[in-house]
């Protein structure tokens, strides 16, 4: 689905994150287009994992807010916050399926705490959801008998149980062979171009960000903060900051 | 699709009817959240008109998700099982695409992994035994491993790691001295007034020290120890070992050409069998001090009476025995332990697993072995 040229869904404003005395980053303002895939990358250390956490609510930042539809969540109560996050999919880094139940149950799971649907429509939802990630058939499957390409989808799966308005994932292809990582990114595309779920992805894999993003924010360590955003072509070709050209090019910056 | 929106009231549904033929037009959000409303809906529509045919018009639909969409290819097929010709019409680009991602083949197909049916009770029963004895081999090959590491190490003492040793005596015993401290002074203040109330009858108050410091030396010294340090230590060393397991520690100790027990089991096995003998005796003392509490304020007894009384029952074999006890208990909490988390296999499951496995082994091998050492003994004596 081609995003919103207006409307945003998420408006992150003046955020800024400290460990202890240690700024990771300030400053940080971007929003989020309805339907975009929107790719936070930089190198280690800047800060993308916990600008992420602090966009899911599970951290709460040094200053700033991030507004979803209006409601900032880093003051949003606890029920408010359980609200948002019937709105929100993630997908972590190691896809955090739970191992001790099989797919089926790690998918119902959202399904059966927050709606109230029969077992019946529910199964006919988990089978829908596995087929959409190229799973059909492995619902009884436990997470340790699969891949790690099948567990990052079956961890999709679970992340669109409930048609989430906005799906998070954190190191996408971390650890996965290129030829996964490259049908991985197919499936994000499939997913957003059929659903129109906006998508918020954390990566620092180029092809990957080529591939799949309709716009780029790039963090920076020594810049604590944003020091480029645009479409991946803009920023590979018209970008003129050293640091940005090394990242696309994947070449030292000039002296 | 706001926070906190009533979905129940974020849909219309509109009805004609003519010549048996019934056109539904949705309009609003049609989500997960409302599907059972708007689902009851359609259907009550469609038993109250009886049609023939049935167009349900997407014109309005402002939101679809994919959950909506799959309850309405249900809803088409649930007519079609009543004779009763259905279709969409007016699809919205973006409702389009929601559908065809829907297969409804895969909804039906069958699952590649069938769950197993549970197997009767003479098989289980056959099963429980065979895993048993595949345990006990796992353990006696283990403690062949075990033995042979620390007869390596006795003749090789540079490769004894030190340092994790000493961090392993701080863990199992400075840190459980409060602890260990705590329950003996109870148990003693427990044995000694109980055995007051039952002495008191026939006069003998005098035999309640003998009988604290007896039962606290020769039995309850030793194995209450060993049950709390079971149930901090050897837990911690199952549950340590078995997420280094899940974490392919273990694989990269072995690659690196390291043997896992001897890295990893030898220390830990010898700094419970060094800490566990002095925790023991540090339990002995706390008891008597139990007791003595009971003897100063309830037996009229002076504090020095109380422990004259005390060491004349305690003899040094009492005690020397009751250090061998505890150093082999220590040795089975460690390498139960140990073994046991060396089992884990996957996920957080299996390392509760045997964690759980490991405590209650480790007590079951305590009992065991003291019930060997009171026979052995009194044959000895």
């Amino acid at each position: 689905m081609p995003p919103s040229k207006n409307e945003s869904i998420i408006e992150v404003k003046n955020l800024a994150a400290r460990f202890d005395d240690n700024i990771v980053f300030e400053n940080v303002n971007f929003q989020v287009r309805k339907g975009e895939i929107l790719v936070v990358v930089g190198e280690s250390g800047c800060g993308k994992s916990t600008l992420l956490k602090i966009m899911i609510g599970l951290h709460k930042p040094y200053a700033g807010s991030v507004f979803f539809q209006g409601m900032d969540i880093v003051r949003a109560d606890e029920d408010q916050l359980q609200a948002y996050r019937q709105n929100i999919g993630v997908l972590f880094q190691s896809s955090a399926l739970f191992s001790s139940m099989r797919l089926r149950e790690n998918i119902a799971l959202p399904l059966q705490e927050y709606t109230d649907l029969d077992a019946a429509m529910i199964d006919s939802i988990i089978r829908m959801k596995l087929a959409m990630v190229n799973l059909a058939g492995y619902e009884n499957h436990y997470p340790s008998e699969l891949s790690g390409g099948m567990k990052k989808r079956a961890g999709i799966a679970r992340a669109i149980a409930l048609d989430p308005l906005v799906l998070f994932f954190d190191e996408l292809s971390a650890g996965l062979d290129p030829v996964t990582a490259v049908e991985l990114d197919d499936l994000i595309i499939k997913t957003n171009e059929a659903l129109g779920t906006t998508m918020v992805i954390v990566t620092h894999e180029l092809e990957s960000i080529c591939n799949i993003a309709h716009r780029v924010v790039m963090l920076d360590k020594s810049a604590r903060g944003i020091i480029a955003s645009g479409t991946p072509q803009e920023l590979k070709e018209k970008s003129k900051d050293p640091r940005v050209r090394s990242f696309f090019l994947r070449q030292m910056p000039e002296a | 699709m706001e926070i906190g929106k009533d979905w129940s009231k974020s849909y219309k549904i509109s009805s004609t009817a003519k010549d048996r033929r019934l056109s539904i037009y949705l309009s609003g959000n049609f989500s997960i959240k409302n599907l059972n409303d708007f689902t009851v809906s359609i259907r009550d529509l469609a038993e109250k008109q009886k049609p023939a045919e049935i167009n349900m018009d997407f014109s309005d639909v402002s939101y679809l998700d994919s959950a909506a969409a799959l309850s309405l290819m249900q809803i088409q097929k649930y007519f079609k099982a009543q004779n009763i010709k259905s279709s969409f019409v007016n699809l919205t680009g973006e409702a389009k695409r929601i559908f065809s991602v829907i297969d409804e083949q895969t909804l039906t197909k069958k699952s590649c992994k069938t769950e197993k049916r549970p197997d009767s009770f003479f098989v289980q029963i056959g099963d429980a035994f065979i895993q048993l004895m595949r345990d006990f081999i796992e353990v006696v090959e283990f403690v062949g491993e075990l033995l042979t590491a620390l007869l390596y190490t006795l003749l090789n003492p540079r490769s004894l790691r030190v340092k994790d040793v000493l961090f392993y005596m701080k863990r199992a015993g400075v840190d459980g001295l409060p602890i260990v401290g705590l329950i003996s002074v109870l148990i003693g203040l427990i044995i000694a007034f109980m055995s007051f109330l039952q002495l008191k009858q026939v006069g003998a108050n005098i035999y309640v020290p003998s009988l604290v410091s007896f039962a606290m030396v020769k039995e309850l010294g030793p194995i209450m120890t060993a049950i709390l340090v079971a149930g901090r230590s050897g837990s911690a060393f199952a549950a340590e070992i078995g997420t280094m397991v899940v974490n392919e520690e273990v694989d990269a100790l072995k690659i690196m050409g390291f043997d896992p027990i001897r890295f990893l089991a030898v220390p830990k096995v010898i700094a419970m069998i060094i800490v566990v003998p002095i925790l023991t005796i540090y339990a002995d003392f706390f008891g008597v001090i139990g007791g003595l509490i009971v003897g100063v304020t309830g037996l009229d007894l002076t504090a020095h009476t109380y422990l004259t009384q005390s060491l004349k029952t305690i003899k040094v074999f009492d005690i020397i025995t009751s250090l061998i006890k505890a150093a082999v208990f220590a040795a089975l909490i460690a390498g139960i332990g140990c073994q046991r988390g060396f089992k884990v296999r996957s996920g957080a499951q299996d390392v509760g697993k045997y964690t759980t496995s490991a405590v209650v082994s480790a007590i079951f091998l305590i009992v065991v072995a003291d019930s060997i050492f009171a026979v052995t003994l009194y044959y000895l004596r």
